[in-house]
C-alpha cells in the first residue's frame, strides 16, 4: 500500500474517538518507481492530511518532507519530487498499522491493509 | 506510468466481443459510439475462493459503459467499488475512464483473497487503486465521507438463511440472507454519508431483493433512482439500479431517464437466482 492509502485509514473500533492517524510498524517496504504527474499531486494536495502523511513517511525512513506546507510549494520541482516519492512510490508491503488510541494492530500483508474488526469491536 | 489517472496511457484493451455479447441488445441508440472499454477477461486473476466475473458483473460493467458519457460529464474525483471480488468491475471502470485525469479509485472486499485477486487484476492492466480488506467501508468511512462520486456494488444478493451471510469463503460472495437483503440493506445505510453531493450509486439487484422496495428506502433518504439495465435470463432477472440525490442531475440527456422501479417485486425468482449463482460456481469449478 502507498502512503496515499494510509492517509485515509482510521481505526473505527466502537467507542474509539481518536483512531487517526494509524501508526506504522514496517516489516517490509518496497519502492516502485512511477512517472510523476504534477497535476495529480496538485489535485490531491489540499485533500491530504499532511501531518499524518509526514509522520507516516517518517516511520518508513523518509525525513525530507517539510513540517509546514502550502500550495505554493507545488511549484517547486524538488518538493514535488519528494512529495511524489513518499506518496506514491514507497509501498508498505508487510507490517501493521496501529491504532493511536487502543494500540490495536491492523495487519498489512502483500501490500493490503486489513481493516476488519472482530465481533466484539463493532 | 500515469498515477494521477491511475491508468497507463495506451494500455486499455478492447474486450473480446464475445464476452460482451449481451451489450449490444441493451445499448440505447442514443449513445452514438461509446468506446468499448472494459477489463480484459484473460487478464482477470482467479482464485478458488473468489467470485469469478459472471452475468451480474457483466451487467454492472455494461451499465457503467452505457452511462459512461454521463459519468465523464460528472467529472468524478473518487470512485469506489465495494465488494470488488476479482477486480473485473473496478478495473473496467478505471479503463473506461482512462481519458479522464486525476480520478482516484478505491476498492474494498471483506475477503482477503478477493482483495489480493483484485490487486493482481489491476496490476495486469497496469492500473493502480487503493485496495483494502474491509466490511463495506470500515476503516475509511470517515475519510471518504461526502467524497465518493461514483459508488458501485454488486452485492451478495442470493436469498439464504441469515446465518449464512459473511461466513467467509466463496459463500460470502453470494449469500445475502433474508430476501438477499442483509448486506444490501447495510450498504443502503452508508450511502448517504459517503456519497458526494453530486455522487451516483450503482447497485446490482435481483427480483427476489425487491428492487422497488430498495428504491423506496432510498427515496426516503432523499435519493431518486432509475434502472440502467434490466436483464432477464432463464435463471433470474437482474437489475442495475442507479441512485442520485434528488434535485441533482443524473444525466446530461433528460431523455435517458427511465421509470422508477414499480414497488411490486415478485419473490418468485428466489430459486432461479440461487440456481444461477450455483451455475456460476459450477462453471467456475470446472475451469
Ligand atoms: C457478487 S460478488 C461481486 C464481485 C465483483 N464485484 C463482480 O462483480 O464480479 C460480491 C462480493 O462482495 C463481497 N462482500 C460480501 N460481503 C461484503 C461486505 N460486508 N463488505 C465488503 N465486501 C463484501 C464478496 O466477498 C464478493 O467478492
Amino acid at each position: 500500500m502507498r502512503l496515499l492509502t494510509h492517509n485515509m485509514l482510521a481505526c473505527n473500533i466502537k467507542g474509539v474517538t481518536n483512531g487517526f492517524p494509524l501508526g506504522i510498524d514496517a516489516t517490509r517496504v518496497e519502492t516502485k518507481e512511477v512517472e510523476m504527474n504534477p497535476d495529480f499531486l496538485k489535485h490531491i494536495f489540499p485533500k491530504l492530511r499532511w501531518e499524518a502523511f509526514r509522520a507516516a513517511a517518517h516511520s518508513l525512513g523518509i525525513d525530507n518532507l517539510p513540517e509546514q506546507v502550502d500550495s505554493n510549494m507545488l511549484l517547486d520541482e524538488e518538493f514535488l519530487q519528494q512529495f511524489h516519492h513518499a506518496l506514491l512510490e514507497v509501498h508498505l508491503e508487510e507490517g501493521a498499522l496501529i491504532c493511536p488510541e487502543t494500540g490495536r494492530r491492523f495487519p498489512v500483508s502483500k501490500g493490503i491493509p486489513n481493516m476488519l474488526l472482530n465481533e466484539d469491536e463493532v | 506510468m500515469d498515477i494521477a489517472l491511475d491508468v497507463v496511457e495506451g494500455q486499455p484493451r478492447a474486450t473480446p466481443l464475445s464476452l460482451v455479447t449481451t451489450l449490444e441488445e441493451y445499448r440505447k441508440p442514443l449513445l452514438p459510439s461509446p468506446r468499448r472499454k472494459s477489463a480484459d477477461i484473460r487478464l482477470v486473476a482467479r482464485h478458488a475462493d473468489v467470485y469469478e466475473p459472471c452475468d451480474d458483473s457483466f451487467a454492472l460493467v455494461d451499465a457503467l459503459l452505457a452511462d459512461r458519457a454521463n459519468i465523464c460529464e460528472l467529472q468524478p474525483s473518487v470512485c469506489l467499488e465495494v465488494g470488488c471480488g476479482s477486480g473485473y468491475v473496478v478495473a473496467s471502470l478505471a479503463l473506461m475512464l482512462s481519458d479522464r485525469r486525476n480520478i482516484r479509485f478505491i476498492a474494498t472486499d471483506i475477503s482477503k483473497s478477493a482483495v489480493e485477486t483484485t490487486r493482481s487484476t489491476l496490476a495486469a492492466h497496469n492500473l493502480h487503486a487503493d485496495v483494502l480488506v474491509a466490511d463495506l467501508v470500515s476503516g475509511i468511512e470517515s475519510s471518504i465521507a461526502g467524497a465518493v462520486d461514483v459508488l458501485v456494488f454488486n452485492p451478495p444478493y442470493v436469498p439464504t438463511a441469515d446465518d449464512e451471510v459473511g461466513v467467509g469463503g466463496i459463500a460470502s460472495a453470494w449469500a445475502g440472507g433474508d430476501r438477499g437483503r442483509v448486506v444490501i440493506d447495510r450498504m443502503l445505510e452508508v450511502v448517504d454519508s459517503i456519497l458526494s453531493s453530486k455522487g451516483w450509486f450503482y447497485l446490482v439487484t435481483v427480483t427476489a431483493n425487491n428492487p422497488g422496495e430498495i428504491c423506496q428506502i432510498m427515496r426516503r433518504k432523499g435519493f431518486a433512482s432509475r434502472i440502467v439495465i434490466q436483464r432477464s435470463t432463464e435463471e433470474e432477472s437482474l437489475h442495475v439500479l442507479k441512485f442520485w440525490r434528488d434535485g441533482t442531475n443524473e444525466s446530461s440527456d433528460p431523455q435517458s431517464n427511465g421509470p422508477l422501479v414499480s414497488p411490486s417485486g415478485r419473490a418468485s425468482f428466489l430459486q432461479r437466482s440461487l440456481s444461477h449463482r450455483l451455475s456460476c460456481l459450477v462453471s467456475f469449478k470446472s475451469v
